[in-house]
């Protein structure tokens, strides 16, 4: 894939002849490796609890979180009939989620006041360790990937 | 007995996991590989076993955290920790702000800015330079993130190349993932009698 494919240049608006590509042309060896890392939470083979249209829809709702809104919307089209989720002023009733989506709130936006407890409650209700960290490490990806986006489309502003 | 630390120090303590890490005798082939256990390499820290659990995201994840931090060119070692550090304190992990605060010091030979930083917090009084990466990784690290570009602005005024600011960005936006699963998947602890 060219590095100008990934959905980190797609949605930053990154290209070739942008402002910020000189500068992502010295770590293209990276920004595949972010983009292989996006395609290992969003579809992994092996997915646990978590079928891959619910990790686009949380990735969209984590990105929504951070107020990122092109990068809520590239997710959510991947969501299916959960795209829903992606939106958290929606307020879904889905009893056997709702634990789970309040824990990835928290993760994403309220991360220093996560404690024990907040692990105790998921495995209380049956999530399996292996399926925790699976949530966190799609929870801490995006976060991550939408902090990489932030940086690069101050990067990428033509008024310089 | 061990007690859970609260409060940042450069003194790096143990993590200790909330989930059960996973068993090296009973781990698989896959996850073998993303551990990158060899016949010479069988110490595997009980973080990395945790992570083993997603072994898919942990293959791709460990090379690419190398490459942000350790790549040459760009940003200088000590000052990509200075990002990490940064969304350490924002995300309250402990344990990361100690790791990279400790290795900081080191590559520095100096404590005098993460003394400031732990003691000042977002109002350490640091070198131009310093102030303004530290203050970016601050903003970006938030949720949403605040950076604006006047904060870009005030890179480039203390001298940061666009490729310097590229690498800090990512320095900073990964420690926004490393914290999420230290921070949240374990507990820095010190045993009890053990100096602070």
């Amino acid at each position: 894939m060219s590095i100008f494919k990934t959905t980190a240049m797609s949605v930053a608006g990154v290209s070739a002849d942008s402002p910020a590509a000189e500068a992502v042309l010295t770590r293209v060896a990276t920004l595949d490796m972010n983009q292989a890392a996006e395609d290992a939470v969003l579809t992994p083979v092996e997915i646990g609890a978590w079928s891959h249209e619910l990790r686009a829809a949380f990735a969209a709702r984590i990105a929504q979180l951070n107020g990122d809104e092109a990068l809520a919307q590239r997710y959510a089209a991947r969501a299916g009939d959960i795209a829903a989720l992606a939106d958290p002023e929606a307020k879904l009733a889905i009893p056997e989620l709702d634990h789970v989506i309040a824990f990835m709130d928290k993760v994403a936006g309220q991360t220093r006041q996560v404690e024990a407890g907040d692990i105790t409650a998921l495995q209380e209700a049956k999530i399996s360790d292996a399926d925790i960290v699976r949530l966190v490490e799609l929870n801490a990806f995006v976060s991550h990937q939408v902090r990489v986006i932030a940086g690069l489309r101050l990067l990428n502003r033509s008024d310089r | 007995m061990s007690r859970i630390v609260h409060a940042f120090t450069r003194n790096v303590p143990k993590w200790q996991p909330r989930v059960t890490p996973v068993k090296l005798d009973e781990a698989s082939d896959a996850q073998l590989e993303a551990l990158q256990v060899t016949p010479s390499n069988t110490k595997v820290s009980d973080y990395v076993l945790v992570l083993a659990h997603d072994f898919e995201t942990l293959k791709v994840r460990s090379p690419l955290f190398n490459a942000i931090m350790y790549d040459p060119g760009g940003l200088s070692r000590s000052e990509r920790e200075l990002g990490a550090i940064g969304a350490s304190i924002v995300n309250r992990c402990i344990y990361c702000a100690a790791v990279h605060a400790d290795r900081h010091a080191k590559i520095e030979q100096n404590t005098d800015v993460t003394d400031r930083i732990f003691a000042a917090g977002k109002d350490a009084d640091l070198s131009p330079r310093d102030k303004a990466i530290f203050d970016f990784s601050l903003k970006l690290s938030e949720c949403p993130p605040k950076v604006a570009p006047t904060d870009l602005d005030a890179l480039r005024a203390a001298g940061l190349s666009d490729s310097e600011v590229l690498d800090l960005v990512l320095s900073t936006a990964l420690f926004g993932w490393a914290n999420r699963l230290m921070h949240v998947l374990g507990d820095p602890v010190r045993n009890q009698g053990e100096r602070a």
